[in-house]
């Protein structure tokens, strides 16, 4: 790994591609020293050396140059595609969310960050990490834009209200890293901030296993699902059933009734929970009712982990080994949450 | 016409001419006034309040910063004074600012006409922007906005508590003086020029207007209608980017940067018109590759609207999209370059002199090389990712917004001066706010670039304590800024009352508006000029006598 620790005034560097960020900033630098100085180098020597010895002197008149001219229109624009490829290659890894990830919720709220692990423990402006582990982490917001900074790992992404926004990052450093929320976001925007924790795997195992966990969100949506929400009803139950069959979809194109085929991701399956009518799939009345207003993004998010699940795809997302299974008495959530939930309704 | 002073040079002082200035003195010659110059004192002077204002609003968010807890103001507070700071600066200030003063006053002289095409639209364009500017300056004191100046949605349409409505109306209000503004600079530059000034005769701050203007007329009813729309949501609840009643916060940031992404360029085409005419006037020397720095207005003009999405890089937009607005960015990278290299060639084996407008043109072009530069880290787009959001941008704005426009405005106002007030100011303390400026802006803003980097975040209240250092540098700095900034409404108000009479041309440039009085008159030449002189032709073959001049300066050295 390329280490800048030894730059001064400089951040600590702790995910994998955050040397990338680092070098691309160190070539740019380079580029900016190096005209900078021979610029106003220029100008000064030219300054002292034509300063005015006559008043109202008519100095040799210049009209210009054309090779000069595409000499220097090339040159910039050769420097400013380099610029360009170099910032595409790294903005590529910085978004390019790879396979094999641990994947976590987040929610951000004014003026918290809620965060839920896939095998349930919740945090709230604290996120506990393994070193070495691609985690990827899948964000909304309750209330307005929020932006998820994490300046150790040179990555951030907006959290839009409405919809899923996706970063990804593997911790290289155990350590404390600050969270910022960095997307301007009301009166306390500045104290929306926290710590993300990495820690080694073992130390992370214990994390989990110390910490008092809750259904996992497959679990919670299950929950929702046959019983809070009443979605079985139609969605489960055979050739017969009302609502459009759910298994083995996710990440499938399905065919709708105006004819378009979309990809089943999760956007695809949050949007046709809030707005049923909007895409129907080939086959299908539009029928369903919306749910808008009565689940939360944090039952929203269980609810597609679940029905992600029936695709079989859920099970490799988990940080740890499958732990024991969680029992009906740890339901229980922190106080904040349970107000958080209620102002999502 | 083709004569300077002639007439003067004996020393005797004649009745003095009647020039804008002495053609009457009531109240209402001045409120109902067609002549450009006037409204553009009028201009001047509001211009100049809000920037007041804008600037009280800076020193008291430098003050905040001192110490990392949000201790001086609560953070409800700060929210609204960096929002105010940022209105009033760019809707009320930077972009009316070279414009609206100097262009107005300016390009009618330049050409050689006798005012611009739309006298009363003119004078029309000056009343809204007093309608728009005491709408939102009424919404300040009723308690003022705290969604940043950008009003991103759902924060601005549902959100906040303050009067976002009144505001919006306010700015939505504003609009409509920069795009009758440029309506009248665009036909005026078509149909006003005098016989002979070719349009690769007009000085090159004209070109940057006429660039300038199509921004405004293309993209500021962008902004109106998107503020619009922010009204109709707030105050009628439709839906329109508020995900929760079905709208789309993205659709407000496509939206306001397709104006705003441009509206930059509305700040800085200006300042680079007027540093064009300050880098060839004080070497004496035409300036290099005249076409090449016209035509690089009309490409960043056009250019600037195809990037608007760099400022939405990790906004959720698509990766691809982000890629094609990177490689876009780049691309406007390269006219802006042309520009400076061809200013620093400009001095190349001038006679240059070292005029404080000129000190301003020097430090103008080594900080927008800075923020140029700055530009270029955060148009590469997997930096961005880290850099945006931060103090990095903050810096990188200041560097083009204050290092450039408003350096450019100092250096303007600094360089006619005496063509707009008949008064030399003293160069003295010309020069020692001119250093003030720089230094202080520099100290100012280059710690932030490092602030940024180290992560933290801009529009914060309070921040961590591992910050403080670099903000102590940046509030010092700052304070030497304010003391630079104070100093030339101290001395150029001086010079009105006390400053010796400037003649018509003090410098001996050749531009147009230096062939007529000091202050001009009324309808700004005694007879229609006929150019038959290339731009920027500094010898005597473009009518003017040097020696003449000379003889004058012996008589009185300081005109």
């Amino acid at each position: 790994m390329q280490d800048t620790n030894w730059v001064p005034l400089f951040p600590e560097q702790a995910s994998s591609f955050a040397w990338q960020v680092d070098y691309l900033y160190f070539y740019l630098i380079a580029i900016s020293v190096f005209f900078t100085v021979g610029i106003v180098a220029a100008i000064f020597y030219f300054v002292i050396r034509y300063r005015e010895t006559k008043k109202y002197a008519t100095p040799q008149q210049i009209h210009g140059s054309i090779p000069l001219e595409l000499f220097w229109s090339f040159v910039p624009f050769v420097i400013s595609m380099t610029v360009f490829l170099g910032g595409a290659w790294v903005y590529w890894t910085q978004y390019t969310v790879p396979a094999d990830t641990m994947e976590v919720y987040v929610v951000g709220k004014q003026w918290m960050w809620k965060i839920q692990h896939p095998s349930g423990q919740r945090e709230i402006n604290e996120l506990h990490v393994p070193v070495g582990r691609k985690v990827k982490l899948t964000m909304t917001t309750e209330d307005v834009l929020h932006d998820f900074f994490i300046p150790a790992f040179r990555t951030k992404a907006d959290v839009v209200p409405g919809r899923y926004t996706t970063m990804w990052f593997e911790a290289t450093k155990p350590g404390k890293y600050r969270i910022f929320c960095a997307e301007y976001c009301g009166l306390n925007h500045s104290g929306m901030g926290g710590w993300v924790y990495v820690l080694e795997q073992k130390d992370y195992d214990n994390w989990l296993a110390g910490n008092v966990s809750d259904q996992t969100p497959v679990q919670a949506g299950e929950d929702l699902f046959t019983n809070k929400l009443g979605c079985a009803s139609c969605h489960a139950g055979g050739p017969s059933q009302r609502g459009a069959k759910l298994e083995g979809i996710y990440n499938k194109e399905v065919k709708l009734a105006n004819g378009q085929t979309v990809i089943a991701d999760d956007d695809y399956i949050r949007n046709s929970i809030l707005n049923p009518g909007g895409q129907v799939v080939e086959g299908y009345q539009p029928i369903m009712p919306t749910f808008k207003g009565q689940v939360s993004e944090e039952q929203l998010v269980s609810l597609v982990a679940y029905i992600k699940s029936l695709s079989g795809d859920a099970a490799a997302n988990t940080g740890a080994a499958p732990k024991a299974s969680p029992t009906a008495e740890t339901q229980a959530k922190p106080a904040v949450e349970k107000a958080g939930e209620k102002e999502g309704k | 016409m083709d004569n300077v002073d002639a007439m003067k040079l004996d020393g005797s002082l004649e009745e003095p001419k009647v020039n804008y200035l002495t053609n009457g003195w009531s109240l209402k010659s001045w409120l109902l006034t067609k002549d450009h110059k006037r409204i553009a004192i009028m201009y001047l002077i509001s211009v100049s309040a809000f920037f007041f204002i804008g600037g009280i609003y800076a020193a008291t968010i430098r003050l905040e910063l001192l110490t990392p807890a949000s201790d001086l103001l609560e953070s409800g507070t700060y929210n609204k004074v960096f929002t105010q700071h940022g209105i009033i600066m760019v809707f009320f200030f930077l972009i009316p600012s070279i414009p609206a003063i100097l262009g107005n006053f300016l390009i009618p002289l330049m050409i050689g006409a006798k005012d611009l095409a739309f006298p009363r639209i003119n004078l029309l364009s000056l009343y809204i922007y007093w309608i728009g500017g005491a709408l939102t300056l009424f919404a300040l004191l009723q308690g003022g906005v705290d969604t940043g100046w950008t009003f991103y949605a759902p924060y601005s349409t549902t959100f906040s508590n303050s009067y976002v409505l009144l505001v919006g109306i306010g700015i939505f209000i504003n609009g409509f003086s920069s795009i009758l503004t440029g309506l009248n600079f665009i036909v005026t530059t078509h149909t006003m020029r005098a016989p002979g000034m070719t349009w690769f005769r007009l000085p090159l701050f004209v070109w940057a207007h006429y660039a300038t203007s199509l921004v405004m007329i293309l993209g500021t009813p962008v902004v109106a209608i998107t503020l619009l729309l922010v009204a109709i949501e707030r105050f009628a609840g439709v839906g329109i980017f508020d995900p929760a009643i079905g709208g789309d916060p993205i659709l407000f940031q496509h939206l306001f940067w397709f104006y705003s992404h441009p509206a930059v360029y509305i700040m800085i085409l200006p300042g680079m018109g007027v540093i064009s005419e300050l880098i060839s006037n004080f070497a004496r020397k035409r300036i290099f590759g005249y076409e090449f720095i016209a035509f690089s207005s009309l490409a960043i003009a056009v250019f600037g609207f195809l990037v608007w999405g760099h400022h939405m890089f990790v906004s959720g937009q698509s990766v691809y999209a982000g890629l094609v607005f990177s490689f876009l960015t780049m691309v406007v990278a390269v006219p802006s370059a042309i520009k400076v290299f061809n200013w620093s060639a400009t001095l190349y084996k001038g006679s240059i002199s070292y005029d404080t407008p000129m000190l301003y043109a020097i430090g103008f072009m080594g900080l927008f090389l800075i923020g140029g530069l700055t530009g270029l880290f955060l148009g590469s787009i997997g930096l961005t990712v880290h850099l945006t959001e931060t103090y990095f941008i903050v810096a990188h704005f200041h560097y083009v917004m204050v290092g450039g426009q408003v350096i450019a405005y100092l250096g303007g106002i600094h360089y006619w001066w005496p063509k707009i007030t008949g008064k030399l100011y003293s160069e003295f303390w010309g020069k020692i706010s001119a250093m003030l400026v720089f230094i202080g802006f520099n100290l100012t803003f280059f710690p932030q670039f490092i602030l940024g980097y180290q992560g933290m975040p801009r529009r914060y209240a309070a921040y961590p304590e591992e910050f403080q250092v670099l903000n102590i540098f940046s509030t010092a700095g700052a304070s030497v800024l304010a003391v630079g900034m104070t100093l030339p409404v101290l001395y150029l108000v001086h010079s009105l009352i006390w400053g010796e009479k400037a003649s018509a041309n003090p410098y001996m440039h050749p531009g147009l508006e230096w062939r007529t009085d000091s202050p001009p008159p009324t309808l700004n030449f005694d007879e229609t000029p006929v150019v038959t002189w290339e731009a920027y032709e500094f010898g005597e073959e473009s009518g003017m006598d040097l020696d003449a001049a000379r003889r004058r300066d012996e008589v009185s050295p300081a005109a």
